[in-house]
């Protein structure tokens, strides 16, 4: 990789990270306030394991719920853009070595993207 | 207690957390167990599934930073997230078969280990200066802009280190902690990189392996909206706020007070964890 390859890289990354991070915060904001509007005075319970239900388990569950705009879907949908924001990075990576035709480092980030989509859509 | 009580507790907490984590230089994750565990009554499941998206959020944020800077080493980052994220699936597998008590009490033997590692010294590491094969045909090695201009460096014992960065993964996946001071141990140490290069090496890689496990923790139903939300925006306002108040105050008092506070957390933990036990 030269050494301009380097530092675009650098800076791509960086900007995929911040953005990632601005986006996942805005979205959890827009769900957490009417949700606290409208349940901040329920009440509030987590010393026992339930576990979620499955509205908040699964990628497509839980976009199909925060685009049914309930407040609890939209911040899990924050949640889930703030977990693929290291993925979104891994795949810059993919792209830029790619663009280097270096084989062995395309053969490593797709076995980190491998990984890392089994963690979200695997069995669990 | 009401949603909207706690989520303001949850709030202050997760920004007081940001905040250790920043001045110690321990990360996030770790404060925040011990906090929601002990100080809110969270059950330890949830709490962990909670750290790990605040462990993705600081690091991401850290991260932005310190890539642009040249100090740290994609290839090498890539190459080892194999490990971590392996390691983090498998940590994340483990949770699931391991009794909540026995949790607390690695939790708390890990936490203390973590603050004798935020403590040492970071001497001159014992640098290597020709290649080695393995990293050279890996393309592992690199230079960094140091006073003296472009400095290189070789790293050696490179499966030792990628058997470290599985274990590393590990801890991340079944404690819902970043790992940064397994992850600098095994490029400082074992690898013979730069400490600057092992520091921001290892922030950029934590994302990525908390990644691997949230994964994994969110289609178990381990990551509730509710306690997250307040928790990553938190940990996000008071890491900056720690590293803007960094540049300023005498960090060493404050690092010692924050110390003293997580050794009692630790501790805490492994009693708590044993008294389950029992």
């Amino acid at each position: 990789m030269s050494e301009r390859t380097v530092r675009r890289l650098g800076r791509e990354v960086g900007a995929i990270l911040r953005l990632g991070v601005l986006i996942s915060s805005a979205v959890i904001i827009l769900g957490l306030v009417p949700y606290l509007v409208r349940d901040g005075a329920g009440h509030a319970d987590y010393r026992l394991f339930r576990g979620e239900p499955e509205v908040f388990r699964t990628v497509r569950e839980v976009l199909a719920y925060a685009a049914r705009a309930h407040p609890r879907g939209i911040m899990q949908l924050g949640i889930l853009l703030l977990i693929a924001t290291p993925v979104g990075r891994v795949a810059l990576c993919l792209v830029e070595f790619a663009r280097e035709r270096d084989r062995l480092y395309i053969g490593v980030t797709l076995v980190v993207l491998l990984t890392l989509s089994w963690g979200l859509f695997g069995p669990g | 207690m009401n949603v909207l009580g706690l989520t303001a507790l949850l709030f202050s907490g997760a920004t007081a957390a940001g905040l250790v984590g920043a001045l110690t230089g321990l990360g996030g994750g770790v404060v925040l167990v011990p906090l929601l565990t002990l100080g809110l009554g969270v059950d330890i499941k949830y709490a962990i599934g909670t750290a790990l998206v605040a462990v993705i959020a600081t690091s991401s944020g850290a991260a932005a930073a310190y890539v642009r800077e040249g100090f740290s080493n994609v290839r090498i980052g890539l190459f080892f997230e194999i490990a971590t994220t392996l390691g983090a699936l498998l940590g994340a597998f483990l949770a699931s078969r391991t009794p909540t008590s026995a949790i607390a009490v690695i939790f708390g033997v890990v936490l203390l280990t973590s603050v004798a590692f935020s403590w040492k010294e970071h001497g001159a590491a014992t640098e290597s200066l020709s290649p080695d094969p393995l990293a050279t045909r890996l393309g592992l090695n690199g230079s960094y802009p140091s006073l003296a201009g472009e400095q290189s460096y070789f790293p050696r014992r490179v499966p030792v280190a990628w058997l470290l960065m599985v274990v590393a993964g590990a801890a991340s996946g079944l404690l819902g902690i970043g790992s940064g001071a397994l992850k600098v141990l095994s490029m400082d140490n074992v690898l013979g990189l730069p400490y600057k290069v092992s520091t921001t090496t290892s922030n950029f890689m934590i994302g990525v392996t908390a990644a691997a496990s949230a994964g994994v923790y969110l289609t178990r139903g381990y990551i509730d909206p509710g306690l997250s939300a307040p928790v990553v925006l938190g940990v996000l306002a008071g890491s900056a706020l720690g590293a803007r108040i960094l540049t300023r105050a005498r960090s060493n008092v404050l690092r010692l007070v924050f110390t003293a506070v997580v050794l009692v957390m630790a501790v805490q933990m492994i009693v708590h964890g044993l008294r389950g036990a029992a």
